[in-house]
């Protein structure tokens, strides 16, 4: 059965790691949804968070191909526990002005925030997981959406694990 | 026999004169370094960005370089050395077309475990990035046929590097490694200190199996009625033959060894079943079908062994061993998987042996078809026929020769019909079958072995991927017998035309191809041909009896063809058998 996984990648912070990683996802034929790339707690090491499809099978591939990159310290299967996962879109959306009071209504019930106006758009930006951007842009979708940027998923696992 | 390759002073002496720190060029260190890691021979070929290492290697005489002709020609040789020494095979090249040119080379290795370090120059650092003359982001384009790859920027960390790509390229499962020196980098000087301590974190191949899946194994040993092992080139390279000996024998379990696994295990025991897969024995493939109890020993179930994922052993619980954890379940679940060192898991199961009680009676059917149904060809005292010629070449050195294949029916009669009984020495492109690799592989072997025997057998289409480097053995008189089996077709593509694409020889005659005696003796190596069975045996004495290099071409019967044979898609029970029917 296929399903979503979340893995977090731990490497070291040299240039082409990012290749280095990316490539084998495309050589090996598994999935990418979202990657996202950045400093970890300690110096030297950066944090790749990872959301791929696929089942058991191709997961337990994922892990094992990924150790075998000399770059790669640790990887963490987030999904296989319970974990806090954000990504933060900037949308930036048709409105004029009489269009701005049911706007930023939305906006305040899905807590995000309107971050620029200008006289013809309105850009929000909203932070959460990825059901709760997809609403929000599902919600902001019939007002005209003129930009789209999603920085992909970033997560942790919850408590002191 | 000998190669008058000259003596090598010891490495302690070596150590000795170049371990002193000293301010020196990057080029220096990189030499140095590479004495330190005990390498004695390097094949390569100079070019503008590797001009400060060449010129640090004028007058450098504490390891061999052997000059090319062609940098494929340098990176297979740096393979096959690799492969017949256990060491690190070493190879340089220039920037943009040299270090492209050893991409087919390094991907072979990559398919095979063969430990390599490779040394491409690149342009200043200033310049990389900008299209410059010669440019080629090969770190980039090497990235999936490499175990791991540098780009050096600053000079003082190349003494690291290159210890370090020494240490991952021949540890764990093996691979090529690619340092990438820009030229500036070579050009820079620091204070050489040479350092022998790792920091790889991360990096920890899992030797030391565990303890309870060993346990289970031998539990399965103990109640298996068809028990078969299949033992893979991981327990050459390993260093583990002797070990797997003694399980075989103490087990008394058949074994069947693939492409790469050829001498791992003696082939004349009557434990040995042949070699499994797409032209593997009829003993074999069944064996495996029928088995209960399948044991991997360092092989990766290639699908040119396995045939039919789906119907692969379908009987078996199935045992894999392997140095890459990755393997393990890749292909075939595992139903017992052990992550470690050959070598060491048979060692530590032998230290408990287990004999295998139940299968008497699958002992003895083994026996039986290997009688009934044994690697057979139809012989001819009109023509030559290629099988007869490999059986010739076993028989005049008792087995004992290294040999070294291209790609093709020549290399698939070779591992039928050369009886291997030692390991490494058998060198051949399984993985990647890279046509070319055949003959330079074998200069590679006979520097790693002056004073064994080497033969390079090659089909007439891969000798002439490769040929220029007659010139090498030439000129440093390595004595390789170069065969070709001439069948004046491209053999292997003409069988799958006749047996799947219904007789359309599509683009396969290889009329125009030059007299290969012609061809050698314009480089000076001597040349010989046969076209029967008299002048055969007379040109392989002439051959054998001949210091230095010779070229040898046996003209045999085009249209012959490799049997067994298990077409794609099929299970591997389903052989053809064709003449041997
Ligand atoms: C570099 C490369 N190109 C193409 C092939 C595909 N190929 C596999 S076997 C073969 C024919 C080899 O012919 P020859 O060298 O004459 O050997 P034979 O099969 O006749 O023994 C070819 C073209 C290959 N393996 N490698």
């Amino acid at each position: 059965m296929t399903k979503s996984h979340t893995i977090a990648v731990l490497v070291n912070d040299q240039p082409g790691v990012l290749q280095r990683v990316s490539g084998l996802f495309g050589r090996r034929g598994f999935n990418i949804e979202s990657i996202t790339v950045g400093q970890s707690e300690e110096e030297g090491l950066s944090r790749m968070v990872i959301v791929t499809h696929g089942d058991d099978k191709t997961l337990e591939q994922i892990e094992k191909q990924l150790y075998k990159l000399i770059d790669v310290i640790k990887v963490i299967n987030l999904s296989s526990k319970p974990m806090v996962a954000r990504e933060l879109a900037l949308i930036k959306v048709k409105s004029e002005p009489s269009d701005r009071p049911e706007i930023m209504g939305l906006v305040e019930t899905f807590r995000a925030a309107v971050v620029d106006i200008g006289t013809h758009s309105l850009m929000v930006q909203v932070v959460g997981d990825t059901e709760k951007i997809d609403a929000m842009i599902e919600l902001l979708t019939p007002y005209g959406i003129r930009e789209l940027s999603r920085t992909g998923v970033t997560a942790m696992i919850r408590g002191n694990a | 026999m000998n190669a008058r390759i000259p003596e090598m002073r010891s490495t302690e002496e070596l150590r000795e004169k170049w371990m002193k720190p000293e301010v020196i060029t990057g080029s220096d260190i990189l030499l140095r370094s590479l004495v330190l890691e005990g390498v004695d021979c390097v094949f390569g070929y100079p070019g503008g960005a590797v001009l400060y290492i060449y010129d640090a290697l004028y007058g450098f005489n504490d390891f061999h370089h052997l000059l090319t002709r062609h940098e494929q020609g340098a990176i297979h040789a740096a393979d096959g050395y690799a492969r017949a020494s256990g060491k690190v095979g070493v190879c340089i090249a220039t920037s943009g077309p040299g270090a492209t040119n050893l991409v087919t080379g390094i991907a072979t290795a990559y398919m095979d475990s063969v430990p390599l370090v490779v040394i491409t120059g690149n342009v200043a650092t200033t310049l990389i990035g900008t299209d410059a003359f010669q440019e080629a982001d090969i770190t980039g384009i090497t990235m999936p046929i490499t175990k791991h790859s540098y780009l050096v920027r600053d000079v003082n960390d190349l003494p690291r590097v290159i210890h370090e790509a020494f240490h991952i390229a021949n540890t764990g499962r093996k691979g090529p490694v690619l340092i990438d020196i820009p030229k500036d980098v070579s050009a820079a000087k620091t204070l050489f200190n040479p350092s022998e301590s790792l920091n790889l974190r991360g990096y920890n191949p899992t030797v030391q199996p565990n303890r309870l899946q060993l346990d289970k194994l031998q539990a399965a040993i103990r109640e298996a009625e068809r028990p078969v092992i299949l033992a893979g080139g991981g327990v050459i390279y390993s260093g583990g033959h002797e070990a797997l000996y003694e399980f075989v024998t103490s087990s008394g379990i058949p074994i069947t060894t693939t492409l790469l696994g050829l001498g791992a295990f003696p082939s004349g025991h009557e434990l040995w079943m042949g070699m499994p897969g797409m032209h593997g024995t009829f003993t074999a493939n069944h064996g495996i079908q029928e088995a209960d109890l399948l044991i991997n020993i360092g092989a990766r179930f290639d699908d040119r062994v396995t045939g039919a994922l789906g119907g692969f052993a379908p009987k078996a619980k199935i045992v894999h061993i392997d140095i890459d954890p990755a393997e393990i379940g890749k292909n075939v679940p595992a139903d017992i998987p052990i992550v470690g060192d050959a070598k060491t898991v048979l060692e530590l199961l032998n230290q408990t042996p287990v004999y295998a009680e139940k299968a008497d009676a699958w002992r003895q059917t083994i026996q039986a078809r290997k009688q009934e149904k044994p690697l057979k060809y139809i012989d001819s005292d009109t023509e030559l026929k290629p099988q007869w010629v490999i059986e010739h070449l076993n028989e005049t050195t008792h087995g004992q020769a290294i040999v070294t294949t291209d790609v093709g029916q020549h290399q698939m009669w070779a591992a039928q019909y050369y009886k291997f009984n030692q390991p490494r020495s058998w060198i051949t492109s399984g993985g990647l079958g890279t046509m070319g690799f055949g003959f330079p592989s074998a200069i590679g072997a006979q520097m790693a072995h002056p004073e064994r025997l080497v033969i390079s057998i090659n089909g007439d289409g891969g000798m002439q991927m490769c040929s220029q480097e007659l010139a090498i053995c030439a000129i440093n008189k390595i004595p390789v017998k170069i065969v070709v089996i001439n069948n004046q077709v491209l053999g292997m593509v003409r069988q799958w035309q006749e047996l799947i694409y219904e007789n359309r020889y599509s683009h396969i005659d290889l009329a125009g191809s030059p007299d290969f005696v012609k061809l050698a003796e314009a480089y000076g190596v001597k040349g010989l041909r046969a076209t029967n069975k008299e002048e055969a045996k007379n040109i392989w004495q002439e051959a054998l009896e001949t210091p230095g290099p010779v070229l040898v071409e046996f003209v045999v019967r085009k249209g012959e063809n490799v049997y067994p044979m298990v077409t794609q898609g099929s299970t591997i029970d389903q052989m053809l058998m064709g003449d041997s029917e």
